[in-house]
This record gives structure tokens, C-alpha cells and sequence, in this order.
């Protein structure tokens, strides 16, 4: 296959959708990941509530949730003869994101746990000292471990973006609404079209490099305002 | 700091969405069969019957079992499939009405050139499997209850083998995935498979694979559109998925199936002139 028979078929495949499609559902995804992920897994570095160890226990063990069992649970869910099948989410790009925020969030939860919880070790006593409560401390452990946070966030986009197992169920795979490019590579190999499924795979880390070293850029450049 | 980079993370990809693939119009889901969709009949047809009348069509290309439970879950407004047997018990279910056939095509048995189970040519598909069996032969199943994977048990049982006694862990490779996924274990392994023409012409990873048995009229293949029952499932949206199925029967529809080709040869047939 040569270079411009590969760009016809992405052309025709209306490849700008699929990868507009990919990134936007994958950066909702990570967005509410950590919208959610970042104060829980702060509150559980520094809330010593009863049964504190058996959440982080769980949120660490929910690392390896495998997508292909969260795609089907959120299936039985969201489809019309399932409890939120009134909401009409199944095969939209809103599952897709639902399920790739369930990934995400434990990732996200358990990077950010893990980052405060040494920040608390190391400064908790100085900040109470200075009368800021447990919930006051928490915006300056975060201001402290921010790069760890970055590396929490990117993780969570990491698995996010790279992900097929969820989002070929609970989104059907729909040409030009709900094909991303994981689903796409696993259609054209189902084709035979290994080296253009081959190619979609390149675009697809060409693109994961460029979105995560965006945030890591943004996110040194951005440290001097803390 | 960080909640501002939220939120614009959040706007930026809220914009995203609403600039993509929004549509205003009516808009309905077929459940269907991966042979229509990836040999690419449907994507060309659809914008036939989207410019025509407006409506937009969904499709999720799966294989007729799980296309069958999606809209039994009912998530989905109609179907397109091909296994007679499960559309049976689909509708006697109370799942399904008004089942028309809209296409056809065959199945074929394809295989090594090197057949070394020497079946090249054969028009009898029963003792082509018989064949395959004796000469223990590497065999790729679908096992995944599309219509082409129900086919082959029929034909096993026809030929009075069991494949999954004889032959699993040696030559039976049931490997539970799509056409794509078994043509092209098929390809890498050099083994027979049962494959739907459409599927197998458009197919790109061929390999050292040919067209070995062909022309047997078990081998029949017929595409059916069932509408949802609106006893059953009130929530299909009945009158666009009513359009979409008369328009697949109509003269236009038909004419517009028959002239799908890949590679100048045709896919699939129109019903009209369908063998009996």
C-alpha cells in the first residue's frame, strides 16, 4: 500500500472525526476522572476515618478493573430494559466516556492517594501547627505534589485513550458517531487491512505522545504560578 | 489552578462534541451483521436512503446472535440478519414482526491452496466437512453464534460429526470471534474455514487462502430485515425503521443493493430473483 492510497482511505474513513471523536472522549473521560479521583484521593490521605485502609486497599486492587467487564456491566445498565435505560446513553459517545471515567477513576484516585499521602507525612504536622484544618491542608498538599499529580492525570489519560475493550460495547462502534481510532484499528484488522490498521495504530501514539506531552509542558510551565 | 484547568479541558471537549457528529434529523439504530457492514453494502446504500428521506441510520455490525439480543434488550429499532433459525425464535419470542428477505448471496468453504484435504471443487459442502474431519485438517469455527456459525453446525451435524469432540485442541479451532477475526486466523494457521462471499471478497489479508467449495444450495445465504414488535418493544421508533425496511424492498433499495461492488464484482443479490 503506498503513502497516498493510505491517506485516501483515511479521507474516506473520515479520519479528522475519528480522532476528534477519540481525543474528546478520552479527555472527558480523564477530566472527570480527575475532577472526582483528585479530592478523593486526597481525603483519603488525610481523613483518618474508620475503614480508611480498606478503601485504599480497594481503590489499588480496582487498578486492573479490566474494561471488557466495566463495558458489559455499564451495558445491562444503559440499555432501555436495563435501570438507566430511560437516560437513551447506550451507543452514544456519553457511555463511552461513563465508561472510560469508570477506568480512569482508580488510577487517578490512587496516584493522587499516594502523592498526598507522602505530602501529609512530611508537612501535615507544620500545617496544622499554622491552624489549617485537614480540608484547608489539602489544596496546598496538592499545590506540593503537583507534579505527581500531573503524572496521576496523564496515567488516567493513558488509559483512557488507549482503551477498545469498554467502548466497542457500551458505544457499537458506529461509523461516524461512535467510532474512535482503537475501535477503528480493531475493525480494519477484522478486515484484513492490517497495514492500514497498522498506520491508525502510529496516528494513534503519534497522537497519545502529543496530548500527554501537551499537559506535561503545560503543566511545568504553569508550576510558577503555584 | 487545577479546577480552572478542568474546566477548560471540560469546555474545550463539550465544544468537541457539539461540533461533531450532531444531527438534527430523525434518527434510528439497525442491529446488523458484520457481512453487510464491513463489506461496506451498508455504508453505500445508507447514504442512498439518508439522501432520499432524511433519516440517519446507526449501524452496530455484530453477528446475528448478539444482533438478535440487542434488540431483544431493545436497543435497537430493527435488524438486518441472516440465520432463519434464530429469526424464527426471535419472532415467536414476540420480539420481532413483519420478516422480509432483502438480499442474498452464499456461503463458501475456503481453504489452503495446498487442500489437504483435497476438497477443491467440490459442490457438496456435507462432504466437504466430512473430508476436512477424516484428513484432521485445521478447521477455524466463528463459535460465536452468528448466522455463519450456526450454518456450520447445521452442516456438522448433517455430516454426523461432532467437531468439538473430534477435534478440540487439535484441528477444530473454534476461536469465538467475527469473520474478519476467523479469515484471518485462517490465513496464519492455513486452515479451512466457512466464510460469507461478501465478507470474503472484500476481505484484504487472503494469503495463501482460496475459494474451494461453492455452488451448493445448502450453502445458501439470505439477509432478512425483521421489524420490533411494538407490543413488545414501544420504545423502536416503528415509523422511521418502517421506512428503512420498505426502502430495503423497494425498487430503489434493491436496485441499490445489486449494484454494490468491490473490486467489480457483485456482493449481494436482490431478493427478487432469489433462488427458492
Amino acid at each position: 500500500m503506498s503513502v497516498s492510497d493510505f491517506w485516501a482511505i483515511f479521507d474516506a474513513e473520515g479520519l479528522g472525526r475519528i480522532i476528534a471523536l477519540s481525543l474528546s472522549v478520552s479527555l472527558s473521560a480523564t477530566a472527570l476522572a480527575t475532577l472526582f479521583g483528585t479530592p478523593f484521593g486526597a481525603a483519603l490521605a488525610v481523613y483518618a476515618v474508620p475503614g480508611r485502609r480498606i478503601l485504599v486497599i480497594a481503590v489499588n486492587a480496582l487498578l486492573g478493573l479490566p474494561p471488557v467487564v466495566v463495558g458489559l456491566a455499564l451495558y445491562l445498565i444503559l440499555s432501555r430494559s436495563g435501570s438507566l435505560g430511560v437516560l437513551g446513553l447506550l451507543f452514544t459517545p456519553g457511555a463511552m466516556v461513563l465508561a472510560q471515567a469508570l477506568l480512569a477513576l482508580p488510577i487517578v484516585t490512587a496516584l493522587v492517594h499516594d502523592a498526598t499521602a507522602d505530602s501529609w507525612a512530611e508537612y501535615g504536622a507544620a500545617l496544622q501547627v499554622d491552624g489549617a484544618t485537614r480540608l484547608q491542608s489539602i489544596p496546598h498538599l496538592l499545590a506540593i505534589a503537583r507534579t505527581r499529580l500531573v503524572t496521576a492525570v496523564l496515567a488516567g489519560f493513558g488509559r483512557t485513550i488507549s482503551e477498545v475493550g469498554a467502548i466497542l460495547i457500551v458505544g457499537g462502534n458506529i461509523a461516524g458517531y461512535t467510532r474512535t481510532m482503537t475501535t477503528a484499528i480493531v475493525l480494519e484488522t477484522s478486515k484484513g487491512n492490517l497495514s492500514l490498521a497498522l498506520g491508525l495504530g502510529f496516528v494513534l501514539i503519534g497522537i497519545s505522545i502529543a496530548v500527554s506531552t501537551t499537559i506535561f509542558a503545560l503543566s511545568i510551565k504553569g508550576g510558577r504560578w503555584w | 489552578m487545577v479546577r480552572q484547568r478542568l474546566a477548560a479541558v471540560i469546555l474545550i471537549s463539550s465544544a468537541i462534541f457539539a461540533g461533531g457528529p450532531s444531527r438534527a434529523d430523525e434518527t434510528i439504530v439497525l442491529a446488523s451483521t458484520t457481512s453487510v457492514e464491513n463489506s461496506g453494502l451498508l455504508a453505500d446504500i445508507l447514504l442512498k436512503f439518508t439522501k432520499e428521506t432524511g433519516i440517519s441510520v446507526r449501524v452496530l455490525a455484530q453477528g446475528t446472535g448478539q444482533a438478535l439480543a440487542t434488540a431483544a434488550h431493545g436497543d435497537a429499532d430493527l435488524v438486518l440478519v441472516h440465520d432463519p433459525e434464530a429469526e424464527q425464535n426471535f419472532i415467536a419470542e414476540g420480539h420481532g414482526v413483519d420478516r422480509r428477505q432483502i438480499a442474498w448471496n452464499d456461503f463458501i468453504v475456503v481453504g489452503p491452496r495446498a487442500d489437504p484435504a483435497h476438497v477443491a471443487g467440490s459442490h457438496d459442502a456435507v462432504a466437504a466437512f466430512k473430508a476436512i474431519a477424516a484428513a484432521g485438517a485445521p478447521f477455524v469455527s466463528r463459535g460465536d453464534k452468528s448466522g455463519t456459525d450456526a450454518l456450520e453446525h447445521r452442516l456438522w451435524h448433517a455430516a454426523a460429526i461432532d467437531p468439538a469432540q473430534a477435534g478440540s485442541g487439535s484441528w477444530y479451532r473454534d476461536i469465538g470471534g467475527g469473520m474478519g477475526a476467523a479469515l484471518n486466523t485462517a490465513s496464519a494457521m492455513n486452515a479451512y474455514t466457512l466464510s460469507d462471499r461478501g465478507t470474503w471478497l472484500s476481505f484484504g489479508n487472503k494469503a495463501d487462502l482460496a475459494v474451494l467449495v461453492e455452488g451448493d444450495p445448502k450453502l445458501l445465504n439470505r439477509y432478512d430485515v425483521i421489524l420490533l414488535d411494538p407490543q413488545k418493544h414501544p420504545e423502536a421508533k416503528q415509523q422511521p425503521a418502517h421506512r428503512f425496511a420498505d426502502w430495503l424492498a423497494s425498487p430503489e433499495g434493491q436496485a441499490a443493493i445489486g449494484a454494490y461492488k468491490v473490486n467489480g464484482e457483485q456482493l449481494f443479490h436482490p431478493s427478487a430473483n432469489a433462488p427458492k
